[in-house]
């Protein structure tokens, strides 16, 4: 496939001790972009270069990582773009939001408006690209597909329902290389306004009931879970049952 | 029944006629009264013979106040309370809030971001809830809307983003919302809000889950920060994000665009939904699940009635210990809390177990032979009979069914 596939990575966070590594939704667009682009996959990340946690992307089986270098707290948008632009990338991936900073997912929203591409979110599996249009299987929620026809060059966001990545190994993580490039540094005004703080668990919603008499409140909380006044068919056929179901079935858009 | 008392006037024809067979019965008993000197005087035969209370028991009433009620209708319980109105005649802002409509209803994320969106507007603004396409929902009015605005037409049907977004633009040149608020949820409102985000250039606040003192509290990262900011124009909001609203009922007026929506060009063409194996699917996240339990007894044809509905399988406690279906089927306070849209019931009469762990399923079917069964107390619809004859002509109804020719339903 001569499609020049680009997976866009960043720093991840460990759920539990916080620890860099690599991030989860990240690595899933790098595994996607290896089994289809193969070693011809570009990889690139905006941030520090001497970070260690990128390496776990090079042990998947890369050699080399470009690192478009900027502080923390600037904004990548601007430049990751220009590198897009530039480098004639024909399909983009990415996680779906960030595991550190803001992670508002916005990124490759605001890249594909920046660019005028289009975009697909959830993308589950690649089926064909060619004559300038790739179709794909797009993850929807309660485990369902949706096939989807889309022009080059395309901006995808990746989610849990993309292919696991593969482990990084060790070896091929020290020898990869990290290329860091000097490019513009835009600030971002987020924090100036806005603050981080350590998450505060949410509180727990209360079951509020609002009995007007002692006898209500009784029966609220003695009630078992009923649905209420559902429809009981009776004496009736086999056959009248199961047209009762399946138009039930196909009101609820169910049955396909 | 009404609430109206009404009089029968053959009764009193015959309490008035002394002459009638059943004058006497019809004469409300005298039971206590005012003697000649001034003593109350009680007739403590006529209180002791009693009167038939509604089960068919003798009742002795002692304080009077069931007498002379044979004649006159009972009334029935209090009818449902009113919710009082609330009424926005000229808004002096709008609260704009996308819900997902979920299987075209408001589901309780919805219902929560209408929540947030009537505390948002206060008195004088009034929360547009803005629905594309056809909807099932008919309780806008208890959930706090106060404006609806449907957007229909085949541009809309399908996936179609790139068109909701310019909808939603139109919406946002006519009726200048203060404030955007869409559920940050996998079922559209997420992507949507941040494609709309894109688009208008405005930068959200995402996964709020507090909104007070014109400051919003959203997750941050991988939910291990949080990000406090200034309340921003855009919000996609969590789940359970404020109460919703219940105490008050609203208008939902219909209002319209005063312009139809540019037709975008679209470069994502929607090529339909795949077929998926449903057992590959994780109960938990299920759509559709057929469970069966102990009534079942052909448990190959139960197999081949999922196959042909396309249905998740699930089973009882009961079938699982009987070694019918796997443990990792099980539904129950033991086994998966499932939250699919349907859950069919087959011949499982509903232990509180089970019924805890479908509490979060919108629609129950239930297929039983007894009619008292928890489970049919539960159920939104529910079949009497034997599960082997339903099963074989669900199998037969879902093939007619698939083959076009439905039957007119009975």
């Amino acid at each position: 496939m001569s499609t020049k596939v680009i997976s866009l990575v960043s720093i991840g966070a460990h759920p539990s001790s916080g620890r860099t590594r690599r991030a989860e939704q990240d690595a899933r667009a790098v595994e996607l972009g290896l089994q289809l682009a193969g070693e011809h996959l570009q990889v690139v990340h905006a941030g520090d270069h001497r970070e260690e946690a990128l390496r776990a992307y090079l042990g998947m089986g890369l050699d080399h990582l470009d690192v478009l270098e900027q502080p923390a707290g600037a904004d990548v948008l601007g430049v990751l773009g220009d590198y897009l632009r530039d480098a004639g990338a024909q399909l983009v991936l990415t996680g779906s939001q960030a595991e550190t900073g803001e992670g508002s997912g916005m990124l490759p929203f605001l890249l594909a408006e920046q660019l005028g591409w289009p975009l697909i979110v959830g993308l589950a599996e690649v089926e064909s690209i060619d004559n300038g249009t790739a179709q794909v299987l797009q993850a929807l929620p309660r485990g369902q597909r949706r096939r989807l026809k889309v022009r080059l060059p395309l901006l995808a966001t990746v989610d849990n329902a993309a292919p696991t990545p593969r482990q990084s190994a060790f070896g091929p993580a020290r020898r990869g290389v990290l290329a860091a490039q000097d490019v513009a540094v835009v600030d971002d005004e987020l924090l100036a306004d806005a603050q981080l703080q350590p998450a505060r668990p949410r509180p727990k919603r209360l079951k509020v009931i609002k009995a007007k008499s002692g006898a209500d409140r009784m029966k609220a909380a003695t009630a078992k879970a009923s649905g209420g006044g559902g429809k009981v068919m009776k004496d009736v056929t086999a056959q009248e049952g199961a047209d009762a179901i399946v138009k039930l079935l196909v009101e609820e858009g169910v049955l396909r | 029944m009404s609430d109206l008392i009404r009089r029968d006037p053959r009764v009193e024809w015959i309490a008035r006629n002394r002459l009638h067979p059943l004058h006497a019965a019809m004469q409300t008993q005298q039971t206590s009264w005012m003697g000649p000197n001034g003593l109350m005087r009680k007739n403590t035969h006529a209180i002791a013979a009693g009167f038939m209370g509604p089960n068919g028991i003798k009742r002795i009433d002692r304080s009077g106040a069931q007498q002379g009620t044979a004649a006159g209708g009972r009334r029935s319980a209090a009818a449902e309370v009113q919710l009082p109105l609330h009424q926005v005649v000229d808004p002096a802002f709008y609260i704009a809030v996308v819900p997902d409509m979920v299987g075209g209803r408001l589901g309780a994320h919805d219902k929560d971001l209408l929540g947030l969106a009537h505390s948002l507007a206060g008195k004088d603004g009034a929360v547009l809830a803005i629905v594309f396409g056809e909807h099932k929902e008919s309780a806008f009015d208890t959930a706090g809307v106060d404006r609806l605005l449907v957007i229909e037409g085949d541009a809309y049907k399908g996936y179609a983003p790139e068109q909701l977004v310019q909808g939603l633009r139109a919406v946002d040149n006519q009726f200048a919302p203060r404030h955007w608020l869409l559920p940050d949820s996998r079922a559209g409102g997420g992507e949507l809000g941040r494609r709309l985000a894109a688009a208008m250039g405005e930068r959200p606040a995402t996964r709020v889950w507090q909104v007070k003192d014109e400051e919003c509290i959203g997750r941050a990262g991988a939910g291990q920060q949080d990000l406090h900011r200034p309340l921003a124009r855009l919000i996609l909001a969590s789940s359970e994000c404020a109460d919703p609203v219940s105490d008050t009922r609203h208008e939902a007026l219909p209002v319209e665009l005063s312009a139809p929506v540019a037709r975008s060009l679209s470069r994502i063409e929607d090529l339909g939904s795949v077929a998926v194996d449903p057992a590959a699917i994780a109960m938990a996240e299920a759509e559709f699940i057929v469970s069966g339990g102990n009534g079942i007894k052909d448990w190959d044809l139960y197999h081949k009635a999922t196959a042909a509905l396309g249905a998740t399988e699930g089973a009882s406690r009961v079938a699982v210990d009987d070694g019918h279906m796997p443990r990792n089927r099980q539904v129950g306070a033991t086994g998966t809390w499932v939250t699919a849209r349907v859950y069919m019931a087959v011949g499982i009469s509903g232990a509180i177990q089970h019924l805890q762990g479908i509490g979060a399923c919108d629609k129950v079917i239930a297929v039983n032979m007894d009619p008292g069964c928890d489970m049919i107390k539960r159920a939104d619809l529910s079949i009497i009979g034997d599960s082997t004859a339903i099963l074989q002509a669900l199998i037969e109804a879902v093939e007619n069914f698939r083959s076009g020719g439905q039957r007119d339903a009975a």
